[in-house]
């Protein structure tokens, strides 16, 4: 064993040139292969992160304005949402639809505390939305349902309000009276203010904005969650049951597109999963077109370095060598190398990676209504990149393994005739 | 010691070229022959032959009374590990080991650990008066010496036979008698069988028997007990 490692040495120490270039192509398309997927990894992940903040499995529905005529009523007419319409979505589809919410909307309000005042937009919610957007509570509690049964006045707050309507008092927000318009409300949780810089929110309960602000059954929007819906085919056929629930209680075509409108996160999901899979793909692809040609550089270093040992391999079997003696040398030298140079690669591009998560593996993108994850946790399993690395390997020598066996098939008479 | 019996070899590059046309020839322990012909006889074909280097197509051919016929790469390498020692024209060192590891190659192949082989190694090349040597490269050693130090390698594995190939062909005058002394000594002191193959008949005359190759055939073997087949042997001048 001792003496194949100082052969192998003593071949590399002779051949510097030779070696860095093959290692160079190794550990470059190692550090590539990294890299990318890791950049790729990046991308994927933040999607993933940003779906993972509510729930996949939830429609919203808007109401819009009738585009046909329909039941003797022309079209163009608006159609307005009620409570009714939560009623009737859980009634007529009790397997698939989970927990239903609704938002209702109050802007222009001022909300003050002590001398401080902002303005700020009024929503009411039901519980429930924190389960579809992503709602980061700071400090005390969000709406609960006690809240909508009984019609409380309570506020959760931005953070941002906060600052400003509270700053230097003791204790915050949190139990605290804030004066909404000429309204009082009980301060029960501060939330993170994801839309910074726009109007304040100031977020109630549903049913009563909907008693104070005389909006009698009307609501802006509603939304529910699902369950049993996990194709995209299953959510189209949803979707035009529900169409045909509206239609009948609206008095709309069951065909009406633009008398209320679905947002369904659901779809939404499997379609952007499945640019995510393609873009996973095409990274693999190019990926492995990356080690490929490191292992047709590996490969050709093989056949030259074998070309070039020609006659060595001659004396060595006019010495004694049998063939698969001197087969294994020439693999174990490669094997050597590009199992060194891999390595490398492998820890520059883990490094590089690591590099990115610290510097911008949490880096975020203002998309106008708020920031969206874009860049996050760019890294790569270190068993992929083992793997990788071993795949280059055993590739490699694979390559090379064929030109190595004619070389030593050659006669030593022939190999000792070669100049 | 070595025994031939129709040896017929053709070569297939093109056109088949009908090299060795039937050798008979048998070489006892202990002798010092030379097999001499000109450029074209056959006398390197027959040589790889003799040397398991190179197969032939009929005919038979036993070596220390081993049919050598057919054998597989690994048995061709093992024979010629135990039985033969090779001296080349261009010594055929490997330029990266130094004179003692060149020496030490073939024990390698017989599985010989480092240290004796290296020991070993020592032994021979101060009989061949190159222990100073031992840690040059061969590019840093002159055409005798690289020489001895061939003939060192090929006595490490205590060979049956040793084949020469033109051993003093890229040699100078002086270190040719040199070179050819060495061979003698070993003939005469330890008994070794040795095969030169030569073209120059002043080194054929150092021989005790030299056979005549032309034309792929055995020409005719003279005994040359007295070393005066050739003028050109005289004197100890070869060239």
């Amino acid at each position: 064993m001792f003496d194949i490692i100082t052969e192998i040495f003593t071949t590399i120490r002779r051949n510097k040139m030779r070696t860095a270039l093959t290692g160079f192509s190794v550990a470059w398309g190692i550090f590539i292969l990294i890299v990318l997927l890791g950049a790729g990894n990046g991308l994927i992940h933040a999607f993933e992160m940003s779906s993972s903040e509510c729930a996949l499995n939830s429609i919203k529905v808007f109401p819009g304005w009738t585009s046909q005529a329909y039941d003797g009523l022309k079209a163009g007419r608006r159609i307005e949402l009620g409570n009714n319409d939560l009623v009737l979505t859980k009634e007529a589809f009790p397997d698939n639809v989970d927990e239903v919410g609704a938002w209702l909307h109050q802007g222009g309000c001022v909300v003050s505390y002590g001398n401080e005042y902002v303005s700020a937009d009024l929503d009411g919610y039901y519980p429930n939305v924190t389960k579809l957007e992503s709602v980061k509570m700071l400090k005390g509690r969000f709406l609960n349902d006690i809240d909508i049964n009984e019609r409380r006045k309570v506020a959760v707050i931005g953070d941002n309000a906060e600052g400003i309507l509270f700053d230097g008092v003791d204790g915050g927000a949190l139990g605290k009276f804030i004066n909404v318009s000429g309204v009082v409300y009980k301060v029960v949780g501060v939330m993170k203010d994801e839309n910074k810089g726009m109007q304040h929110q100031v977020a109630i309960p549903f049913t009563t904005l909907q008693l104070i602000y005389d909006k009698g059954q009307f609501l802006n929007n509603y939304a529910f969650t699902t369950k049993g819906l996990e194709t995209e085919e299953a959510n189209d056929a949803f979707e035009v049951e529900l169409r045909k629930v509206l239609g009948s209680e609206h008095r709309f075509a069951a065909d009406d597109q633009g008398a209320v409108w679905f947002w369904n996160r659901m779809k939404q999901y499997l379609q952007t999963s499945v640019g995510m899979r393609m873009l996973q793909v095409a990274i693999w692809v190019i990926g492995i077109f990356t080690l490929l040609s490191g292992v047709v550089g590996v490969s050709n270093i093989m056949l030259i370095t074998v070309k070039e040992r020609t006659r060595e391999f001659g004396i060595r079997k006019a010495l004694g060598a049998k063939p698969h003696t001197i087969l294994a040398l020439v693999l174990a030298e490669s094997v050597v190398i590009t199992t060194f140079f891999g390595y490398i690669g492998m820890v520059a591009g883990i490094g590089v990676t690591e590099l990115a998560d610290s510097i911008l593996g949490q880096s975020t993108m203002d998309n106008g209504f708020g920031s969206t994850t874009v860049f996050a946790n760019p890294t790569v399993d270190l068993s992929i990149a083992i793997e990788a690395t071993l795949t280059l390997v055993v590739a490699g020598t694979l390559a090379g393994f064929f030109p190595a066996r004619k070389a030593v098939k050659i006669r030593p008479i022939e190999a000792l005739r070669a100049e | 010691m070595i025994h031939l019996s129709d040896i017929n070899k053709t070569y297939n590059n093109g056109a088949p070229l009908h090299v060795l046309k039937g050798i008979n020839l048998d070489i006892e322990k202990g002798e010092f022959v030379s097999i001499m012909g000109a450029s074209g006889s056959g006398k390197s074909t027959l040589l790889n032959i003799l040397g398991i280097l190179d197969t032939y197509d009929s005919g038979e051919y036993r070596l220390a009374g081993n049919l050598v016929k057919d054998l597989s790469e690994s048995k061709a390498a093992e024979f010629r590990n135990r039985l033969i020692g090779f001296i080349f024209q261009s010594f055929n060192l490997i330029s990266f080991k130094n004179a003692m590891e060149n020496v030490a190659l073939p024990l390698f192949y017989q599985g010989v650990g480092r240290r004796k082989r290296n020991a070993l190694a020592m032994e021979y090349l101060d009989k061949l008066g190159l222990a100073d040597w031992a840690a040059h490269m061969p590019n840093e050693m002159s055409g005798g010496q690289k020489q001895r130090v061939a003939i060192a390698r090929a006595l490490i594995t205590r060979p049956q036979i040793i084949l020469a190939d033109e051993p003093t062909g890229a040699l100078d005058s002086k270190t040719s008698v040199e070179v050819m002394d060495i061979l003698k000594n070993l003939h005469k002191d330890e008994g070794m069988t040795i095969v030169v193959v030569t073209h120059e008949s002043g080194v054929a005359n150092q021989t005790d028997k030299i056979i005549h190759i032309k034309d792929g055939l055995i020409g005719s073997i003279d005994e040359n007990l007295n070393h005066d087949a050739s003028p050109f042997g005289q004197g100890g001048y070869m060239k």
